[in-house]
């Protein structure tokens, strides 16, 4: 015990020699759930829209005012020629283009229609589909008041509950997202660099040449990260509570112990990598390179996992981050117990245990 | 008398608050082996730097080979060869090719560099290994290959940071022989090392303790006047009462 | 120059030399290039919901049928207590509920007026404003059915109706595919750029050959040089590919000039590479170079625009992303790829992808410093 203690006390020391490195790995955290908190939001808002109004009557300028003060819209240019749409797109700037044909008043007085051409770069699908929708439901508020006079029979009127989150704020979503991607990249690549090095710069033989049992060798290099990486989920949750007003709805005791198993099973895998490879920058590339957009897509927290080819939902079954997704998003959000989300729990540990055995023993087929 | 390759006037460098190297003064003949002595910590390496210019003084004067160490270092750097402590010829490149590269740095034409390769491969014996990957070679192997491409260039002085750390003492005489050898081709070699027995084979000594040199002169003269026999006598007394180093 | 042929002699040796690196640098990207397109939709289908009908009328059944058969809904529960619809939502196996309350066709018909209920896991806010308007407009279609069923023709006077006739350009499918697939490619391509170049002079400074380098007259700038350009032919090379995977297995084809593509893509290397061999010099571990680039990478990629508009960020967000190369990048390959955009509409982006090769690069040449 006292010596793996002194193991343990050489990994801090080196981890905390390196200040670059932990600033980076305190810094980076925090960095993201600003951007993620106050950044990135799902929501298209803002776009730049050009406005061609060949008719510039007063219905085409009712509609553009109740455009302008849409928070959806900027209304960047206005025209009148249909033409400059297309070289106007090619900019790259404006998202969408409304066009008023000549007469649109005129036609909705006297032919009770009118039309109304809406224009999208739909080289952002999302972007494109989500703008016409705003564009078609300001319209019909339009056609709805000129309307108002009159008054319709049968109504339904719908009353919505927005369940955990009612104003529909991204962080909800993004939150658990985020700890479950710093949590996992920081683990993997700080564990199975810092292992590789050792193998590199050949310190690995005389540690193994020691009396050190070669699995303590390895569990002393995973030790330090743990710890540094329930600091970094401490500063996630203060931070997400106190600057981005989402509480932890859940026991905080409960997600405490979930993260150190998904920690654990993302050091699992770092070590795995390490056992696997024998150079820095190979294991930085896999860890990396290979990990950093299959985690972000797979996870979930970005695109709908039931959206995927099946093949694909198959695949993502084997990314921890998406199972320790949903168990953050059970705990923190839905403030469920244990009771909820122990299949997940119990898959998470599957994929550690795995690993753990894997690595292990491909470790002592190259001792002997 | 023939003319100093490189001299230094209280050259010194500091790092913060701690004196690397203090007030050093000496001359070096050209064709001279000249041993820079002195125990872990003692400052030969940051000299050494200096002299080679990779490291800027923070006073005194110096100059190698005619050029100043504070302005001219890059031209110092075309006159000299310098070998590390630390191997540093690229291990993932073979005998040839590290030879072919460095030749090409230093600007040997394409005749000279393919001439001194085979004259290089040659006096190292490696005609079998000249494609073999530098990394996989013995370190003796690893550092004469060092040694000469360190003057493949015909340099003035050739620098040489402990050179035959970790070796055994037969392969230590055959690289003193490469030195020897390039001696006669009026080389000058500044050499620092831990081994007294090869600071007998250089023509002066210079011991260093605690950044400050303490003796300079022929191995001969040094043990004379400390009435010691052998220089690791004369070096333990100097030595001892130094307060830096492991 | 002669000087320059062996620098690049050598760093391509190493290349080279190294297989399990190169072969990463090159399937790594081909394969997550042919996958991940596949797992990245936006699109909102497939919205699983929870119905409780406490009417059982003709009425109720027609609407659920409506719903079922819009294509955006999946029944996932029928009929169970609200508690029980509940605890659907809670395992994520609902993310909508609508009840209907007792008396719905009755009511309906008898006070012209009835409410529906519904309650949404909002968790993830696109979806949940998207199911709720997706709702919406099945609801209005079907009380607009029962008004042509129940009121006489000709009573209700003729309403004015606007009609919105929307165009999708470039992309009239809007096929994620053709958007995503050039996004991702700009972003492995920066990835392989970025990190080895990163890693490259903070190996040579770990190993110790930086020493032996820098006490030879070799020239900063040509040291530099000697770094860049075999990178920067590795990333055209990765980008090559990448493109023809993205021609052969999602049939995308640049609509704008491949010259211009190309041009532009050694630019922005150059820039990319600059910023590598940056933190390279100001680096003394791998581990440290390689976790600084981890950390920009991820706000670069992040706050590029692939996986969320620039548009909608707040103004000192939008700031951010003017220093963000990637989304100059991401921007200028949709434009170029997708909208057949020329010199024209992207020589501001082109210009200010040079000022960051040069700025970058002559700042990476003057921090590496040959004498300390």
């Amino acid at each position: 015990m006292k010596q793996f203690l002194a193991l343990i006390k050489k990994e801090f020391a080196h981890v905390l020699r390196d200040r670059k490195t932990l600033l980076i790995l305190f810094g980076m955290p925090v960095v993201q759930i600003l951007i993620f908190g106050f950044a990135l939001t799902n929501e298209v808002k803002n776009a730049k829209v050009l406005v061609v109004d060949q008719a510039n009557d007063i219905a085409s300028r009712q509609i553009i005012d109740k455009l302008e003060a849409s928070r959806y819209f900027e209304i960047e240019e206005k025209s009148n020629n249909v033409h400059e749409v297309e070289s106007t797109f090619k900019q790259g700037q404006v998202k969408l283009a409304v066009v008023f044909p000549l007469n649109f008043h005129h036609d909705l007085l006297h032919q009770n229609s009118a039309q109304l051409q809406v224009i999208a770069d739909a080289s952002d699908p999302n972007t494109a589909a989500t703008l016409t929708n705003y564009v078609n439901s300001i319209v019909q508020d339009y056609t709805t008041d000129l309307n108002r006079s009159e008054v319709m029979p049968y109504q339904v009127t719908t009353q919505v509950r927005m369940l955990y989150n009612p104003q529909l704020k991204g962080a909800h979503n993004f939150v658990p997202g985020v700890m479950a991607l710093v949590l996992m990249l920081v683990c993997v690549m700080m564990t199975a660099v810092s292992i590789v090095k050792e193998k590199e710069t050949r310190t690995m033989e005389i540690l193994l040449a020691s009396p050190f049992k070669p699995i303590l060798v390895i569990v002393a290099k995973t030790v330090p990260y743990l710890l540094l990486s329930l600091i970094n989920l401490v500063s996630i949750l203060l931070l997400s509570v106190f600057v981005l007003d989402l509480p932890v709805n859940g026991s905080v005791l409960l997600l405490f112990a979930e993260s150190t198993l998904f920690i654990i099973t993302c050091l699992t895998i770092g070590i795995f990598i390490s056992v696997k490879t024998s150079s820095q920058q190979v294991a930085m590339l896999i860890s990396l390179m290979g990990m950093l957009l299959p985690t972000i897509l797979f996870s979930g927290f970005m695109f709908p996992i039931e959206n995927m080819p099946l093949p694909l939902q198959i695949i993502s079954n084997a990314i921890p981050a998406k199972w320790f997704y949903i168990i953050a998003k059970a705990i923190m959000i839905k403030g469920l117990g244990f009771s909820a989300i122990w299949r997940e729990t119990l898959i998470l540990a599957g994929i550690t245990l795995v690993l753990l055995m894997v690595s292990l023993k491909s470790f002592k087929i190259r001792l002997s | 008398m023939r003319e100093a390759v490189i001299k230094t006037d209280k050259l010194t460098k500091r790092f913060g608050e701690f004196i690397a190297t203090n007030a050093i003064s000496f001359e070096v003949q050209q064709g001279e082996i000249f041993g820079f002595l002195g125990a872990n910590g003692a400052g030969k390496t940051t000299a050494m730097r200096m002299l080679c210019g990779l490291l800027i003084p923070s006073s005194g004067a110096g100059t190698v080979a005619g050029f100043d160490v504070y302005k001219q270092t890059e031209k110092i750097k075309k006159s000299i060869g310098y070998m590390s402590q630390k191997f540093s010829l690229y291990e993932d490149l073979t005998v040839l090719e590290n030879i072919r590269f460095f030749g090409g740095i230093y600007g040997l034409s394409n005749q000279q560099l393919k001439a001194k390769s085979i004259e290089l491969i040659h006096r190292l014996n490696l005609q079998k290994d000249k494609d073999r990957l530098v990394g996989t070679l013995p370190l003796g192997w690893k550092q004469k290959l060092s040694f000469l491409v360190a003057v493949l260039h015909s340099p003035k002085v050739v620098f040489l940071d402990e050179p035959t750390g970790g070796v055994d003492p037969v392969t230590r005489r055959q690289f003193w022989e490469l030195i020897y050898e390039s001696v006669e081709n009026s080389i000058t070699v500044f050499v620092t090392t831990h081994y007294m027995d090869e600071a007998e084979y250089c023509n002066r000594v210079s011991i260093m303790v605690d950044g400050k040199i303490e003796a300079l002169d022929t191995p001969g003269n040094l043990k004379e006047k400390y009435g010691a026999t052998s220089m690791d006598e004369v070096f333990y007394q100097l030595a001892r009462g130094a307060k830096r180093g492991e | 120059m002669r000087t320059i042929r062996f620098l690049l002699q050598k760093e391509f040796r190493q290349i080279f030399r190294n297989k399990s690196i190169l072969a990463m640098v090159i399937f790594m990207p081909v394969m997550q290039l042919i996958i991940l397109p596949l797992a990245a939709n936006y699109e909102v289908k497939n919205i699983n919901i929870a119905i409780i009908d406490n009417d059982h009328s003709s009425y109720s059944q027609k609407l659920i049928a409506k719903i079922t058969a819009s294509g955006y809904f999946k029944l996932a529960a029928y009929n169970f207590s609200f508690k029980q619809a509940f605890k659907f939502i809670e395992q994520d196996q609902a993310d909508l509920i609508l009840e209907i309350p007792a008396g719905f066709e009755g009511n309906l018909i008898r006070e012209n007026e009835q409410q529906l209920f519904v309650a949404v896991n909002a968790i993830n806010g696109t979806k949940a404003n998207l199911g709720g308007a997706y709702l919406g407009t099945i609801i209005r279609d079907y009380t607009g059915e029962i008004r042509f069923d129940l009121v006489q023709p000709g009573r209700l006077s003729p309403q004015p109706v606007i009609s919105v006739v929307p165009m999708n350009w470039f992309n009239p499918l809007l096929n994620y595919k053709l958007f995503m697939v050039p996004g991702i490619l700009a972003i492995l391509v920066t990835m392989i750029g970025g990190f080895l170049s990163a890693l490259n002079i903070v190996k040579e400074k770990e190993v110790g050959t930086i020493e032996q380098i820098n006490v030879t007259p070799i020239r900063k700038h040509h040291f530099i040089l000697g770094k860049l350009i075999p990178f920067w032919i590795l990333g055209n090379v990765v980008f090559s590919i990448g493109l023809l995977v993205s021609w052969l297995i999602y049939d995308i084809v640049p609509l704008g000039s491949i010259v211009l593509l190309y041009g532009f893509i050694s630019v922005y290397l150059l820039a990319v590479l600059g910023f590598g061999l940056l933190v390279s010099t100001y680096c003394d571990t791998q581990q440290q170079a390689m976790f600084i680039m981890f950390f920009f990478m991820m706000v670069f990629i992040l706050m590029g625009g692939l996986f969320t508009a620039i548009d909608s960020m707040p103004q000192w967000a939008k700031v951010v992303t003017w220093f963000n190369p990637v989304s100059y990048l991401i921007e200028v390959m949709r434009m170029v790829i997708l909208k057949g955009s020329g010199l024209v509409d992207i020589w501001k982006h082109l210009a200010i992808i040079a000022g960051f090769a040069v700025v970058l690069n002559c700042w990476a040449m003057l921090n590496y410093k040959k004498t300390s």
